[in-house]
C-alpha cells in the first residue's frame, strides 16, 4: 500500500478499481475488499508476460490507463519478473531474468502471453512435435523459438492467460495467407501435444480491465473464472457487443447510417448497415470502456466494430460487409403473430343486456295481453 | 291453403336451384400479368432489423405509431398507419422473422369485392392498387382478405383503406426498367436483401433456386406460387419453421374470391335468373284471377 | 279482388309511449353525432378484425329479412292470388318500407366514406370511367338491389298517402296525388314485380358475400348454399315480422288482431322452418363438417340452438295452423324471427373469426345508434297508420268487447 500511496493512489481508489474488478468479474463487492486485502498482506504471485508476434498494442493499452492507475496497481498486486516492454534488463542479463524467475517460481508463476507463435519451418511444415520445436522458422528471441519458450514456460506456469488476439487465435499475423503459420497459444501447446488450461483473452487490443479481473480473482482465490468452449472468460465474453450496444435501440428501431458522414451518422444512429461485426462479436467493449475516456472505442467514435474478438470475423471478414446477427433476442417490443386486442365494455354489455331484455320481455308481455283480450271471441272481419 | 304452400315452396325450390346451380361451374384460373412485379422475402435472411418499417413510413408519410403517454413505439400490427410489419415467430425451439405487407395476390380477394373498384389490379403490373376518390369506406375488403391487410383509419372523421401499395408511387421513370413503374422502398432499406424487388417471373425463378442450392436451410417451397390462385410477393422461411408458423394461411390452389364469384357469377349469369323471374312475377300479376282464390 | 277497406287508425300521435320513443331518438341522435364528428374508431367498436358489427349484422341484414314482410305477403296476394291475405298488405308492405330505409339509415352511419355513397347508384356514368361497375361484388348488387327495393317498397307505400291526399288534401298535394295516382296504377304490375324479384335477388346475395370469407366463416356456417339459406329464412322471417307487427300494432294502438288470416301463414312458415332446418343439417353431414357440430365450444353450441330454435318454430307453428290463438300465434313467430335473426347474427358475427387477435362486442354508440334507428321506425310507422288508410278498417257494427277496446 506504501507503494501505492507514493504512486498517489489512495486506499479508496485501490479499493474502488478492486470492487470494479470483482464486479467485472461477477464477484460482489466483498471480493473486491478480500483482493485489496489479499494484495496489501504482500505475498504477490510472480507472473512472466512473453511477447511473441504481435504489435505490444496489448501492453500498451494496459500502461496507457492512468485513472486509475491499472498498470500501477497489477504492478502492486503482483510480481512481474519478466516483461520486456518495461524491464530495464536486456540482452543476457534478461535472459537470466526470464530463467531465474521460471525456476523461482516453478508451478507458481502466471504465465500471460502476448502475441502469436509461429508454427511453420522454413520449408513451410508445420511444426507438431515438441522435440521440433526449436525448427519453427520465425521469431526467435535470445536464440530460442518462440514456441520452444512458450512450451518451457508453460510447463511451470501455474496459469496461462493469452492477452489479446493474436495470443488468443493468431490476430493479425494469422490473417491469409498466414505465411508464419501463426496461432495462438492455446493451438500451438495443443499441436505439440500439451494440452492445459489456457485463458483467452481477445481483442485487439483486449480490454486491460479484463486482465485484471483475471489476474485478481487467481491472485486471491486461486481459481480461474468461468471459461466457455474457447477458454474466454465468460463475464467479459458471453455477450456479443449487440446485445449491450448504446446503439442498440436505433437498430431496434430501424435507424441506420447510410454512409459515412449522413445525417444519421451525426445523430448516432445504429451502425449495422456500414457492417458492424457487433452482433456476432462476443466481447465487453459496451459494458467497459478501454480507458478513462468515455466512447473511446469503434463504436463509440462512429466506426462500425470490425470484430476484432473473432477468430472468424477480424482480418477475415470485409469491414464493409454486414453479418448475421447470432442469437437474434427479439425483444419484447416485438409484435406477436397474432396479438389479443378489442376490448369489450361492460356497460355496452349491460345496455345490450337491458335492451334485449326489455325488447322481449315488452313483446312477451303484450302477447300475454293478446290472449287475455281476444282470447276464444271471433276477430273481426276485415 | 295447401295449394298455396305448394306454390310457393315451390317457387322457392326453383329460386334455389336457380342459386345452387350456377355454383358448380368452376372459374378460369387468372394467370399474372405478363408484366407483374413483386418482391421476395427470404426469412432466413432476414435479421429482424426493422429498417424496412422505418423507411415504409418515411416514404408514405405515415405518423409514427405511439403508446399511450405519446413516447414513440413500436408499431404492433398494420393498421391505417402502418402498411408494413415485421413480426416474430417461433416454431418450437426456432425463432423467425416475418414480413408482413400486401401480397399483391394474382387474383385478390379484395379487388373481388370491392363495388366500384377503388381497389382495383392494375393492368400491367398486377399490382392491387387503391383509389380513395371512389371508396364508400365499406370495409369489405377487409372482409375479405384472408391474410388481413387492409387497414381503416378508424381514429380518422374522414377514414380510408390503407394498405402497401408497392410504392407505386416512388416510381422512377429515369432509372427504367421495373422501377418505372414501383419501387418499394423497404426493399431498398434492407440491409441484407432479406426482402428484395423485381418481376414476378425473376423472382420465382430467384426462389427456385435458392431451394435447390440450400435444400437443407429452406422449407421446400415457395409460397405464393399458387398459394390462394398464387401471390406476387413471395415467401421462402427457414427449413423447420412451416409458412403457418408465419402467419401465412393454409390456402389451397384455389383463388380465395373463385368460390364466391362462381355462384355469384352463376345465379345472375347475363341477368337471365332475374329477368327470367322478373318476367314469370310479371305474369303471374297480370294474369287474372281464378276460381280457387279466396275471398277478401 | 276482394279487398279490405283501409282507415287511418286516428287517435292521439303524442301518447306516452310516443314520448319513450322520442327520448331514445334523441339520445340515440347524440350518439350519431359522436359518430360523424369523432369516427367510428371513438364511435363504434368495430375495428381491423371486424370490421363489420351490428350496424351490418343486426340493423342491415337482420333487419331486412324481417323488412321482407312486404315481399312475402305481395307473394302470397299478387303472385299466388290469395286475396284473403291482402288486409296485410299494407301494413306489411309498410313495416318493409320502414325497415328497409332503416336499414339504409345504418349503413349511413356505417359506411367511412359515406359522402361517396352517390356514385354507387352512378358510377359507370361519371369521373370518365374512373370507376365503374365490379359484378363481381356480391355488395354492388346488395347496395344496388336495396336502393331500387327501397324505392319501389315507398311506391308501394304511396298509394294510402295519394289517396288521402287526393280526397281531402291541400292543394298542391291534390293535385299531386291526381296526377300521381293512375300513373302508379298502370305501373304497378312492373312495380309489384320488382317488388318479388329485387329482395330475392339481394337476400340471398346477403348470405353470398360471406363465401368470400373462406378462412375466417366457421366450418358449421360456410357453404355454397349460403344464398339459399339466408333465402329461406328471410321469407320466414318477413311472415313473423307482419305478425309481429300486427300483433304489437293491436296491443299498442288498441286494435282488433286479424288472428284467423295471420293463422293461415303458419303453415307456409312452418314448411319453410323445417327445410331450412333440414337443409342445414344435411349440408353440414354431406360435407363432413359434423364433427365441428359436436364438438366442446360455443360455435356447436350455437349452431344447435339455431337448429333447435328452427325446429321448435316449426313445430310450434304447425300446431297454430288450425286453431290460431294470438298470444301463442305471436310468440311461434317470435321463435321464427329469433332462428332467422341468430343464424345471420352467427354468419355476419359470432361465426367469422379472421384469426389476427380481435375481439368485437358493440359499444354503447352503436347500440344508441341502433335503438335510435328502431324508435324512428316505429314513430314514424305510428305516425302513418294513425293518419293514413294503411290498417284495415273496423265493422262499424263491432261487438261490445271488441268496440271497448277502440279508444
Amino acid at each position: 500500500m506504501a507503494e501505492l500511496e507514493a504512486l498517489g493512489v489512495s486506499r479508496r481508489d485501490f479499493l474502488k478499481v478492486c470492487t470494479l474488478a470483482a464486479g467485472a468479474i461477477g464477484l460482489p463487492a466483498w471480493a473486491g475488499e478480500k483482493m485489496a486485502d489479499k494484495a496489501a498482506s504482500g505475498t504477490k504471485p510472480s507472473v512472466i508476460w512473453l511477447h511473441w508476434q504481435e504489435c505490444t498494442g496489448c501492453t500498451e493499452s494496459l500502461l496507457r490507463t492512468s485513472a486509475p492507475g491499472v498498470a500501477e496497481l497489477l504492478l502492486s498486486l503482483i510480481s512481474l519478473d519478466y516483461l520486456e516492454t518495461l524491464m530495464a534488463a536486456a540482452g543476457q542479463q534478461a535472459e537470466e531474468a526470464l530463467a531465474a524467475a521460471m525456476e523461482r517460481g516453478r508451478g507458481k508463476y502466471v504465465l500471460v502471453v502476448e502475441g502469436a507463435i509461429p508454427m511453420k519451418t522454413l520449408q513451410g511444415e508445420r511444426i507438431t512435435r515438441e522435440s521440433d520445436a526449436h525448427k519453427a522458422a520465425y521469431c526467435r528471441i535470445g536464440g530460442k523459438t518462440a514456441l520452444e519458450t512458450t512450451i518451457a514456460a508453460a510447463k511451470g506456469a501455474a496459469a496461462i492467460v493469452a492477452i489479446g488476439s493474436c495470443a488468443s487465435w493468431g490476430g493479425i499475423p494469422s490473417a491469409d495467407p498466414n505465411p508464419t503459420g501463426a496461432v495462438g497459444t492455446r493451438e500451438a501447446l495443443r499441436s505439440v501435444g500439451i494440452d492445459r488450461t489456457v485463458v483467452t483473452l481477445p481483442g485487439c487490443p483486449a480490454n486491460p480491465y479484463n486482465l485484471l479481473g483475471t489476474v485478481l480473482q487467481f491472485a486471491t482465490f486461486g481459481t480461474l473464472p468461468a471459461l466457455d468452449d474457447l477458454g474466454r472468460p465468460k463475464f467479459a465474453y458471453a455477450r456479443t457487443i449487440h446485445e449491450d450496444c448504446p446503439r442498440r435501440p436505433h437498430f431496434d428501431a430501424g435507424r441506420f447510417v447510410q454512409k459515412f458522414g449522413d445525417e444519421g451518422h451525426r445523430a448516432g444512429y445504429c451502425l449495422y448497415k456500414l457492417g458492424c461485426k457487433g452482433p456476432a462479436t462476443h466481447a465487453s467493449c459496451a459494458l467497459n470502456p478501454f480507458v478513462e475516456v468515455p466512447g473511446a472505442w469503434p463504436i463509440g467514435i462512429g466506426h462500425p466494430c470490425f470484430g476484432c474478438t473473432e477468430q472468424k470475423l477480424a482480418f477475415r471478414v470485409p469491414l464493409h460487409d454486414t453479418v448475421e446477427v447470432e442469437r437474434p433476442t427479439a425483444p419484447g417490443t416485438y409484435p406477436p403473430l397474432v396479438a389479443r386486442r378489442g376490448a369489450i365494455s361492460p356497460v355496452a354489455t349491460g345496455l345490450a343486456g337491458v335492451a334485449v331484455g326489455v325488447l322481449a320481455g315488452a313483446g312477451y308481455m303484450a302477447t300475454r295481453k293478446l290472449d287475455r283480450r281476444h282470447g276464444g271471441h271471433e276477430e273481426d272481419e276485415p | 291453403m295447401k295449394v298455396s304452400r305448394r306454390d310457393v315452396l315451390k317457387g322457392l325450390a326453383a329460386a334455389g336451384v336457380a342459386v345452387t346451380a350456377g355454383g358448380v361451374a368452376a372459374r378460369e384460373r387468372r394467370a399474372p400479368p405478363a408484366g407483374a412485379v413483386g418482391m421476395l422475402y427470404d426469412a432466413t435472411r432476414c435479421i429482424g432489423c426493422r429498417a424496412c418499417v422505418t423507411k415504409c413510413k418515411e416514404a408514405n408519410n405515415l405518423p409514427w405509431d405511439r403508446s399511450q403517454d405519446g413516447l414513440y413505439d413500436q408499431p404492433i400490427d398494420l393498421s391505417g398507419t402502418n402498411k408494413n410489419i415485421i413480426r416474430v415467430a417461433a416454431a418450437g425451439e426456432r425463432t423467425s422473422f416475418v414480413k408482413a405487407q400486401c401480397m399483391h395476390c394474382v387474383d385478390p380477394a379484395c379487388t373481388s369485392v370491392c363495388m366500384i373498384g377503388a381497389l382495383h389490379k392494375e393492368a400491367s403490373t398486377g399490382i392491387v392498387a387503391y383509389d380513395m376518390d371512389g371508396c364508400v369506406g365499406c370495409r369489405y375488403c377487409e372482409v375479405a382478405c384472408a391474410f388481413n391487410i387492409p387497414k381503416f383509419t378508424w381514429d380518422r372523421a374522414l377514414p380510408q383503406i390503407v394498405k402497401c401499395e408497392l410504392c407505386r408511387h416512388r416510381a422512377d421513370p429515369r432509372r427504367g426498367g421495373i422501377f418505372a413503374v414501383a419501387n418499394p422502398a423497404c426493399c431498398e432499406a434492407c440491409p441484407r436483401a432479406a426482402v428484395v424487388y423485381g418481376t414476378r417471373a425473376d423472382l420465382l425463378a430467384e426462389a427456385k433456386r435458392r431451394l435447390a442450392e440450400a435444400p437443407e436451410r429452406y422449407e421446400p417451397r415457395v409460397y405464393g406460387e399458387e398459394d390462394g390462385g398464387g401471390t406476387q410477393v413471395l415467401y421462402l422461411s427457414a427449413r423447420g419453421v412451416p409458412f403457418e408458423r408465419l402467419g401465412l394461411p393454409e390456402l389451397g390452389r384455389d383463388a380465395v374470391p373463385a368460390l364466391s364469384e362462381s355462384i355469384q357469377h352463376g345465379i345472375y349469369y347475363g341477368m337471365a335468373a332475374p329477368a327470367l323471374l322478373f318476367a314469370a312475377a310479371l305474369v303471374a300479376i297480370a294474369r287474372r284471377r281464378g276460381p280457387e282464390d279466396g275471398e277478401g | 279482388m276482394a279487398t279490405a277497406r283501409a282507415a287511418p287508425l286516428g287517435g292521439k300521435v303524442l301518447t306516452p309511449f310516443f314520448k319513450i320513443l322520442l327520448v331514445v331518438w334523441a339520445v340515440g341522435s347524440v350518439a350519431g353525432i359522436v359518430r360523424f364528428t369523432q369516427g367510428l374508431g371513438v364511435a363504434s367498436a368495430m375495428n381491423d378484425g371486424y370490421p363489420w358489427g351490428i350496424w351490418i349484422a343486426v340493423d342491415v341484414v337482420v333487419g331486412t329479412a324481417l323488412g321482407s314482410g312486404g315481399f312475402a305477403v305481395a307473394l302470397l296476394v299478387h303472385v299466388l292470388h290469395r286475396g284473403r291475405f291482402h288486409p296485410l298488405l299494407r301494413p306489411a308492405l309498410l313495416t318493409s318500407a320502414l325497415g328497409y330505409t332503416a336499414g339504409a339509415t345504418a349503413i349511413v352511419f356505417d359506411v367511412g366514406r359515406y359522402w361517396n355513397l352517390w356514385r354507387v347508384p352512378v358510377a359507370p356514368f361519371v369521373s370518365g370511367g374512373r370507376f365503374g361497375y365490379n359484378w363481381s361484388s356480391g355488395l354492388l348488387e346488395v347496395a344496388l338491389c336495396v336502393m331500387a327495393y327501397t324505392a319501389v317498397l315507398w311506391v308501394e307505400v304511396a298509394p294510402p298517402i295519394l289517396e288521402t291526399w287526393r280526397d281531402s288534401g291541400p292543394g298542391p298535394l291534390r293535385a299531386l296525388a291526381r296526377a300521381a295516382l293512375p300513373v302508379l296504377e298502370k305501373g304497378l304490375p312492373v312495380i309489384l314485380a320488382l317488388g318479388v324479384v329485387l329482395p330475392m335477388m339481394h337476400q340471398s346475395t346477403l348470405g353470398s358475400l360471406m363465401l368470400v370469407a373462406v378462412t375466417k366463416l366457421h366450418g358449421l356456417w360456410h357453404t355454397p348454399l349460403l344464398p339459399l339459406l339466408f333465402l329461406l329464412t328471410c321469407v320466414g322471417m318477413g311472415y313473423a315480422a307482419v305478425i309481429a307487427e300486427a300483433a304489437l300494432s293491436s296491443h299498442t294502438l288498441r286494435y282488433p288482431l286479424a288472428t284467423p288470416v295471420l293463422g293461415e301463414l303458419t303453415g307456409i312458415m312452418a314448411g319453410l322452418s323445417a327445410l331450412y332446418a333440414a337443409v342445414r343439417l344435411a349440408d353440414v353431414a354431406l360435407r363432413g363438417r359434423l364433427p365441428l357440430a359436436v364438438a366442446a365450444d360455443w360455435h356447436a353450441l350455437l349452431f344447435w340452438v339455431e337448429i333447435g330454435l328452427a325446429v321448435a318454430a316449426a313445430a310450434l307453428l304447425w300446431r297454430q295452423r288450425h286453431v290460431a290463438r294470438p298470444g301463442p300465434l305471436v310468440r311461434s313467430a317470435a321463435v321464427l324471427a329469433a332462428a332467422g335473426a341468430l343464424y345471420r347474427i352467427d354468419v355476419y358475427l359470432t361465426a367469422f373469426d379472421p384469426g389476427n387477435g380481435w375481439r368485437y362486442f358493440p359499444s354503447v354508440t352503436e347500440l344508441l345508434v341502433t335503438l335510435a334507428i328502431l324508435s324512428v321506425e316505429t314513430m314514424v310507422f305510428i305516425f302513418l297508420v294513425r293518419k293514413f288508410p294503411i290498417l284495415p278498417a273496423h265493422r262499424v257494427s263491432a261487438p261490445p268487447h271488441a268496440a271497448q277496446a277502440m279508444p
